[in-house]
């Protein structure tokens, strides 16, 4: 399984490569692209990680994990996890920054690891896509958009956990 | 950006509250000084994945695999979006922004998505009230539908996974599922309001 990504990288360079790209100067440029992208969510990261940091010292972290796990355990997911769910609609970096933490504090093959990893691969920033859609095009009235929207994002919630459990036990 | 206002503040305040109430205080101002610390070790984690892979999938999009893949989803969304003139501009943007999503070409999938959400708007004629397309083309959009998620593997491998992709398939499954939903609320949504219209 650890070959797939470097045969991926391969397969791609390969590819470009036939088609007479010029594969390096395209490369340097998809990097700095990233390099924007990373100053980008910068503040949000330090922001997140310093208001995360604090929830963890203080204990307020258990606190909040005990005050909605009984919403949590009732769908089977993970309170490590409860805080990244919260953010994940709204904020790429600081949901990124949780699931870092999760990482760290639980490892990424544990349970909480696998349901954080599943939760970050198939839902989005949701506010923040819809927002910016629609108000590129100044819509207003966006309908039923949001409750659909939140609809997937709480499916891909329980099914994290589901799947977790049913691929990992 | 208004929600995360509240939340960060809630944190912050809350935290502070709390190691005051369990005399936690010591821990919170090593958890203060340490932070900031803290999240330049993960930008720097950060840094390395997002700037290979954003650099890879550059060179993927260049080669014209965008466009390849823009073609063999289409029979597809011509089903999603029957007034949708198929070869129109709209209909092109939409094909290429679903596949560029479909590999993880983020940067390239935004400037698509907002030609998109433009010709759906003009095709519209500008009411402010999001169309039937509109809608549906958001919500695919929120709904992350990704073949190779990519920066996940890596962090996950940087944390030291034994199997960084073996979250692959549920992955897959899980977005699945959220796609489905949002598809199946979107559309019901659309039919009822005709449905009132008449």
């Amino acid at each position: 399984m650890n070959f797939v990504m470097p045969a991926f990288a391969a397969a791609i360079i390969l590819f470009a490569f036939i088609r007479r790209v010029p594969v390096f100067d395209v490369f340097l440029e998809g990097v700095r692209e990233g390099a924007q992208t990373l100053l980008q969510i910068a503040p949000t990261l330090l922001g997140l990680v310093f208001a995360v940091s604090l929830l963890r010292a203080s204990g307020a972290i258990e606190v909040l994990c005990r005050l909605l796990s009984p919403v949590a355990d009732a769908v089977g997911f993970p309170a490590e996890v409860v805080p990244m769910a919260m953010l994940r609609p709204v904020s790429g970096g600081g949901s990124t920054a949780l699931l870092v933490s999760v990482f760290e504090e639980n490892g990424p093959d544990s349970f909480a690891g696998r349901v954080a990893s599943v939760l970050a691969g198939s839902s989005e920033t949701t506010f923040f896509a819809v927002t910016m859609y629609y108000g590129s095009v100044g819509v207003r009235n966006i309908r039923h958009t949001l409750l659909a929207a939140v609809a997937a994002d709480l499916t891909a919630m329980v099914m994290s956990a589901v799947l977790v459990r049913t691929f990992f036990s | 950006m208004k929600a995360l206002n509240i939340i960060w503040s809630f944190f912050v305040i809350f935290s502070t509250g709390c190691a005051i109430f369990f005399g936690n205080t010591d821990n919170l101002s090593a958890a203060f000084a340490d932070s900031a610390a803290d999240a330049v070790q993960l930008l720097l984690t950060l840094a390395g994945v997002i700037c290979l892979w954003s650099g890879l999938m550059k060179v993927a999009d260049r080669s014209g695999i965008n466009a390849m893949a823009a073609k063999v989803f289409a029979p597809l969304l011509q089903k999603l979006f029957p007034r949708l003139e198929r070869g129109g501009e709209a209909f092109e943007a939409i094909s290429m922004n679903i596949s560029a999503n479909l590999l993880g070409l983020g940067n390239t999938a935004t400037p698509l998505g907002l030609r998109a959400m433009k010709e759906l708007n003009r095709l519209d004629g500008g009411s402010g009230t999001a169309s039937d397309e509109m809608i549906l083309f958001v919500v695919m959009n929120t709904a992350s539908l990704q073949l190779f998620p990519t920066t996940l593997g890596m962090l996950r491998a940087d944390y030291g996974s034994s199997a960084p992709f073996e979250i692959l398939v549920p992955v897959w499954l899980s977005s699945a599922c959220a796609l489905s939903v949002a598809l199946v609320i979107a559309l019901t949504g659309n039919r009822l309001s005709k449905r009132r219209k008449r």
